[in-house]
């Protein structure tokens, strides 16, 4: 499936078990070498490029934490003053996407400049040490949404930033999951292919700040998607153009694999937090019709 | 061609004639004019530039990394706030050791809020690995816009230099300017080559992170450009002289300083007025010259040394302060002198905060002040033209 001359070199310090490697290289797999990449600070950044060493087999640029997509619009738009083709991707985790860069990304989305934007979203702030970001879902225990006698985790669901995505008309915006990689491939190929801006997030399982066992690290993902707690959608022109159907499982499946969720089967009222995450998954499940007929 | 126009424009034409490749800003008052007129001459086709608008000063700047790693000339403008925002992205533009250019139309930053003119908002960002360069005038601020260039893409030095010129005072004020030529800006800006950009076919990874091993060393070379810096400067305000004719001095200039036994020294467009006031000091006997600081950063510790070394007293008037202690100018000029020896007294002026005129009056008042100082200075450190009425 990965191909063996990747443009992602090993020897990077990601953990073993992390799905990140595995997300870049399937993408760089997908766009070959004719890409320029930027990249915000971020667990990516840290264990991929220790100066003097970096595995990086194509253009690498960082900047800042939350600028990504502003020095990404920069290539670009000299990259069109050359009349090159070269694609520009921005690869970066949700903290930089959702939250702290969420201006820079607006303003490039607006702009609709041709870079392809890809979150690997491992639902919170790893590089620091698991602290809750904007993509955190909901009953998460983080290291600032900890769980205790008045907590249950993280208080709020999970930011919609597809949808914030899609309010710019960026015209494709996908999610996919590192546990299906041809569909994450293809994905990447359709947004290479556009002209314009595209949005892709993907699934991510992070093993230190999800918790579970290394090499389980696919199939959380899978359980993600199949519970319906991460569907993978695509939206083309702002309709709903594809989506992976699942027969659905339950969200208690996904749950009960990782360290993160832990308490939910333990402390008062974890009963119902889990039959609200279960309605989050049904909502997703009937407004995306995930459910295979 | 010498014709009256707004400062803002006069720097809109020399930005064009450095053939920027790309322009990134983000309004804000004072600097509005110079984005407007840089704007309208992109899209009259008279300016072959790139033009960014962008969602915020640190998206403006950070555009400009993306566009400064594929090789391009990139510009940009900002004032106070905006320059604030930037602050993260101005060490990461001096650490990647990209040429930025960038004129700060120099204004107070707030609380309160505050859109008139003094230089807290660049003396303020002193340390963040940039050259600074201050214009008395109009016509200086235009001059420096290519010289900026050459120095900052010196192969030697690869520095972004903030060119500063005093917010509405010369930004929005009409006066004649000598336009520069284009084609002699061609001639004495060659374009610009980097060694390293980013390109698939000779792929490089810049921004890598380093740890301390390497940090210090980083840190160094950036120190080492700014030294170099300093004798570059005034090499290329001679060749710009040699070109176009006019010259300002290099690192400093000076002012009645011959014979002089005190001395002010500051930056900015406040030096037309000090030399009116020092001129008629002078016809009134009081012999005080004038030190104009052109290179705040890199600092010219010599070149202030040699200057000032025959005076009995100086006097600093500068439009900051390093609130909590005095101001930027004033400790720099200080430090600058310890290991020397000498003891002449130094006076520190604040004034001018937040578009306050200084005047005349104030200036030969400063002028007094450093003149007794030669006994022994009065006060380390004031407030110029403090109403004390209101406080």
């Amino acid at each position: 499936m990965i191909q063996e001359q990747s443009l992602f070199a090993p020897g990077h310090r990601a953990c073993a078990g992390c799905s990140m490697p595995t997300v870049v290289r399937l993408v760089l797999d997908a766009t070959g070498p004719n890409v320029i990449v930027v990249s915000p600070t971020g667990c990516l950044e840290v264990t991929s490029t220790p100066f003097p060493e970096s595995a990086w087999k194509v253009p690498w640029l960082h900047s800042l934490f939350e600028n990504a997509a502003a020095v990404a619009s920069g290539v670009e738009t000299i990259l069109k003053r050359q009349c090159k083709d070269t694609k520009v991707l921005v690869i970066g985790g949700d903290g930089s996407t959702f939250d702290i860069g969420m201006g820079s990304n607006s303003g490039m989305f607006e702009r609709g400049h041709d870079i392809m934007y890809v979150c690997y979203d491992n639902e919170a702030y790893m590089n620091t040490g698991v602290q809750r970001s904007g993509s955190t879902p909901f009953c998460v225990h983080t290291t600032t949404t900890p769980s205790g006698e008045q907590s249950l985790g993280n208080p709020k669901p999970k930011k919609d930033m597809p949808a914030i995505a899609i309010a710019h008309h960026v015209p494709y915006v996908a999610t996919a999951s590192v546990a299906f990689p041809v569909d994450l491939r293809r994905k990447v190929k359709r947004a290479a292919e556009l002209r314009g801006t595209s949005y892709l997030q993907i699934n991510a399982p992070c093993i230190t700040g999800w918790t579970f066992e290394t090499g389980s690290t696919i199939e959380i993902s899978r359980l993600a998607v199949e519970t319906g707690l991460y569907p993978l959608f695509e939206f083309v022109n702002g309709k709903l153009a594809d989506v992976k159907k699942i027969r659905p499982r339950p969200v208690t499946d996904y749950l009960k694999a990782q360290g993160r969720y832990r308490h939910l089967f333990k402390a008062p009222g974890g009963k119902e937090a889990i039959a609200a995450i279960q309605a989050i998954a049904d909502e997703n499940i009937a407004n995306y019709g995930l459910a295979q007929e | 061609m010498r014709k009256v126009v707004e400062g803002s424009y006069a720097i809109a034409q020399a930005v064009k004639c450095c053939d920027p490749d790309i322009i990134s800003a983000y309004p804000i008052t004072p600097q509005t004019h110079i984005v407007e007129n840089l704007s309208q001459m992109v899209a009259d086709g008279e300016l072959k530039a790139e033009f960014i608008t962008v969602d915020s000063e640190f998206s403006a700047l950070s555009a400009l990394v993306g566009s400064s790693a594929m090789g391009a000339r990139s510009y940009s403008s900002t004032t106070s706030q905006g320059l604030a925002l930037m602050y993260e992205v101005l060490y990461n533009v001096s650490g990647l050791r990209m040429p930025i250019v960038m004129t700060v139309a120099n204004r107070a930053m707030g609380a309160p809020l505050n859109i008139w003119n003094d230089q807290q908002d660049s003396i303020g960002a002193r340390d963040c690995g940039w050259i600074q360069l201050y214009a008395e005038n109009v016509q200086e601020a235009m001059d420096l816009t290519p010289q900026a260039y050459k120095l900052a893409e010196d192969p030697d030095i690869l520095t972004p230099v903030m060119v500063c010129m005093d917010g509405f005072i010369l930004t929005h004020v009409y006066e004649p300017v000598e336009f520069l030529d284009h084609d002699k800006v061609k001639q004495f800006l060659p374009p610009f080559k980097p060694k390293i950009t980013l390109d698939p076919a000779h792929p490089v990874t810049i921004g890598a992170f380093a740890d301390p091993s390497t940090f210090t060393e980083y840190r160094y070379l950036q120190q080492d450009a700014q030294n170099k810096a300093l004798g570059k400067i005034d090499t290329i305000a001679k060749e710009f002289k040699e070109t176009f004719g006019r010259y300002y001095g290099g690192l400093i200039d000076t002012y009645r300083m011959e014979g002089a036994d005190a001395a002010i020294v500051t930056l900015g467009s406040v030096i037309g007025t000090i030399k009116d006031a020092l001129d008629e000091m002078w016809a009134e006997g009081k012999k005080v010259g004038l030190v104009k600081v052109r290179s705040y950063r890199p600092f010219p510790v010599k070149a202030l040394r040699d200057s000032l070394k025959d005076v009995s007293s100086i006097a600093v008037i500068e439009k900051d302060v390093s609130i909590g202690n005095e101001a930027g100018l004033t400790t720099d000029l200080k430090a600058a002198f310890y290991n020397t020896g000498m003891k002449t007294p130094i006076i520190g002026f604040t004034a001018g905060l937040g578009g306050r005129d200084i005047t005349l009056k104030d200036i030969k008042k400063a002028g007094d002040k450093a003149l007794a100082a030669a006994k022994g200075p009065e006060a380390e450190f004031e407030f110029l033209t403090l109403r004390k009425e209101i406080l």
